[in-house]
């Protein structure tokens, strides 16, 4: 026969617990939780004597590129230039382990913002870096800066981010679509063409660019002869180059990137585009993302931009041949504006000694890094946090076997005008 | 003048690759009743396998051969093996497969090859530019705009004239009646979807020297797709040539003299027919 049941539905083994003892345990367990916490807290932050490098875990840094659709490349080029650079300091910065959670920015903002938020918010990542489309960019803006986050951008270029939306938390390891094209309308007018017509994919990248290049070019005396712009994204370009060819100019600018910048590349040949004008655009029309898609298609394009593969120096040469032994592809602008961030991130870090709790300070030591990059020397702007660099005129050109954008001239030290 | 002309030839050329892919999918909607949301999916693999068989053998036209039987037995398998136990089911069960097929093939294509923007080159031959009209015209979508008709002479007097082509339209107006006549209408089906399927990978292969190829595509093109075959009318063949030629020149023509509008031209076309003509230009099924 089966024992009684007590009332209360326990077998008869077990002990009751007093609500004394209950209560005693409870205040126990949270006074515990309270106390580690507040001890994890502070130890961070070396309040209680330690110090942080010592004490705190690794720096949690959030990467947050696009690893699909249109600009899926850039994101993995972003990636492996940052592996590429902690490598080789052993992922370690300030004294501290440096750990990475990756996230896909998709070229979505919203799904930009939502990623971020996450980031910051459920992650607590010490850092952002990455970003590589500019609407993005804008969208987060205000969520990094209220809640001084530090972000480094590896890519997007819209000029607002150093200018009316500039945030002393934000720093841009890359460009602004400004410091690519503006010096490029003066060398322009003096050694391509004194008239032009000008195409670009109709967005924020595009239009900035173009207008960037009239502020030069035209207060030098050149004449726009017409603009067209496609839609971004754009799959036929047929349309437009026939308008262009009905403007008939003697050259051309234009700004494209991506799979646009393949498909208008390959069509405008198709049309006979490039042997009827001079055609030139923002480099990134032909990097190394889009060029071996593009071919002898592109022989002959002038474009400007701040790095170039074939570029002599030595910090250009050993990061080239590093990233082609270990990823087996040619590194591209994107891979490069990579490397910096990790090094920017690692360089900052070492000057706080790994303190990232005080956001302000570790601000102002990221603002102070100065190094060699492959791209030529590297510094920020104090004012802006945007990076200061040289823009170097490229034309593509076979190298041998290769085609390869060739560095032929230069356009100076550029710094963002930052209004 | 002659710039509207040369902008209708342009419009031509991408109505013509409109229509090797709604022909497909109007098809298959009109015979099976469903809407096969993976249609991008082939013509982007259809793109892909293109690229790699130019690689391999060094030619165009062998790709151009070889590739749509290739991706026509891929649409057979997802017939047989998993819509067809589907049939009973609503649509919206037929679309979620479809739909998640469309991801698998874009994540097996980036997986496969990568997600850097490639080009086909054109083949030697059209790949140079005609002097025509005062400038220069594409050889390459010449040859597109005369394979484009031919396809639409061939599939109609294959629809029309052939017995297999009576099957097909009479499974298309009444299904059940067919098979009551004794006609195998699961073989047809599974035909049907296997030779749509089929064209959007040739599709792919013809496009891939004009628009490149990439991850991202498949998509893309559906939306045009579907927007062609619900302009034209779902099930005929007439309503996808006639929806492709308005589409395309609609796009075309929009972006030549409406460029701040370009991106919503085609909705509103869309939106101006199904207006006038809920059922596409040349739809309404007689059951």
């Amino acid at each position: 026969m089966a024992p009684a049941r007590k009332a209360g539905g326990w077998s008869g083994t077990a002990r009751r617990i007093t609500r004394r003892q209950f209560l005693g345990a409870a205040a126990l367990g949270g006074a515990a939780l309270a106390a580690g916490v507040r001890l994890s807290g502070g130890m961070r932050a070396g309040r209680f004597g330690v110090p942080a490098a010592l004490a705190a875990g690794p720096v949690k840094i959030g990467l947050l590129v696009s690893y699909s659709k249109v600009y899926g490349q850039l994101g993995e080029d972003i990636t492996d230039g940052m592996i590429l650079y902690f490598d080789s300091v052993k992922w370690r910065g300030g004294g501290r382990q440096i750990t990475w959670i990756r996230e896909d920015e998709e070229i979505d903002p919203q799904v930009g913002v939502r990623k971020a938020r996450k980031l910051i918010e459920a992650d607590r990542v010490d850092l952002l870096a990455g970003i590589v489309a500019t609407p993005t960019a804008y969208a987060i803006r205000d969520m990094v800066h209220n809640s001084k986050t530090i972000l480094i951008v590896s890519n997007a270029g819209g000029n607002l981010l150093t200018r009316a939306r500039k945030s002393p938390y934000i720093f841009r390891v890359s460009f602004t679509s400004w410091q690519v094209s503006y010096p490029f309308g003066k060398w322009f007018y003096s050694n391509i063409a004194r008239e032009a017509a000008l195409t670009a994919a109709n967005y924020g990248f595009g239009t900035e660019s173009l207008a960037a290049f009239k502020e030069s070019f035209i207060p030098a005396g050149g004449k726009v002869v017409g603009e067209v712009l496609p839609p971004l994204n754009n799959t036929d370009y047929a349309p437009y180059i026939t308008q262009v060819q009905k403007l008939n100019p003697e050259a051309i600018y234009n700004f494209y990137s991506g799979s646009d910048a393949v498909r208008f590349v390959a069509q405008a040949a198709q049309y006979g585009l490039m042997k009827s004008t001079r055609v030139t655009g923002a480099g990134f029309m032909v990097e190394q993302d889009v060029l071996p898609a593009e071919g002898a298609n592109a022989l002959g394009i002038t474009n400007p931009l701040h790095w170039a593969l074939t570029l002599q120096n030595p910090e250009n040469r050993a990061f080239t041949r590093a990233y082609r032994d270990r990823f087996k592809r040619d590194a591209s602008v994107f891979a490069m504006q990579g490397f910096d961030t990790a090094r920017v991130i690692v360089e900052g870090l070492n000057r706080t000694n790994g303190d990232t709790s005080d956001k302000d300070r570790l601000s102002e030591a990221l603002a102070g890094v100065k190094f060699a990059s492959p791209r030529g020397a590297f510094e920020f702007d104090p004012n802006t946090h945007n990076v200061i660099q040289t823009v170097y005129v490229r034309q593509v050109r076979q190298v041998g076997k290769d085609i390869a954008n060739v560095v032929f001239d230069n356009l100076g030290r550029i710094t963002d005008p930052g209004k | 003048m002659t710039f509207y002309v040369l902008q209708a030839l342009n419009g031509l050329a991408y109505s013509m690759l409109l229509f090797l892919l709604a022909a497909g999918l109007s098809l298959i909607f009109g015979l099976m009743d469903v809407v096969n949301l993976a249609h991008g999916g082939f013509y982007m693999l259809g793109a892909y396998l293109g690229l790699s068989f130019v690689r391999w053998t060094g030619s165009f036209w062998v790709a151009v051969v070889l590739v749509p039987p290739l991706v026509a037995a891929g649409g057979f398998l997802l017939e047989w093996e998993f819509l067809r136990p589907l049939y009973r089911r609503t649509h919206l069960d037929q679309i979620l497969l479809t739909f998640g097929f469309a991801f698998v093939i874009s994540d097996v294509v980036r997986w496969l090859w990568g997600a850097e923007v490639q080009s086909l080159a054109a083949p030697p031959g059209l790949d140079r530019s005609i002097p025509m009209l005062g400038t220069l015209f594409p050889a390459y979508r010449l040859f597109v705009i005369a394979l484009g008709g031919a396809l639409a002479l061939g599939l109609w007097l294959g629809l029309s004239r052939t017995r297999l082509g009576a099957i097909v339209r009479a499974g298309v107006a009444n299904k059940e009646m067919t098979q009551a006549m004794g006609i195998n209408i699961a073989a047809v089906f599974t035909g049907v979807f296997a030779f749509g399927t089929g064209l959007a990978g040739l599709a792919g292969v013809i496009a891939a020297p004009i628009q490149g190829v990439f991850p991202g595509v498949d998509f893309e093109t559906l939306i045009v797709t579907l927007i062609v075959v619900v302009v034209g009318g779902l099930g005929t063949l007439t309503g996808s040539f006639w929806g492709s030629l308005l589409i395309g020149e609609a796009e075309t023509f929009g972006k030549t003299l409406l460029p701040e509008a370009a991106l919503v031209v085609i909705y509103l076309v869309m939106a101006a027919v199904l207006l006038v003509r809920p059922r596409g230009l040349f739809g309404g099924r007689t059951r």
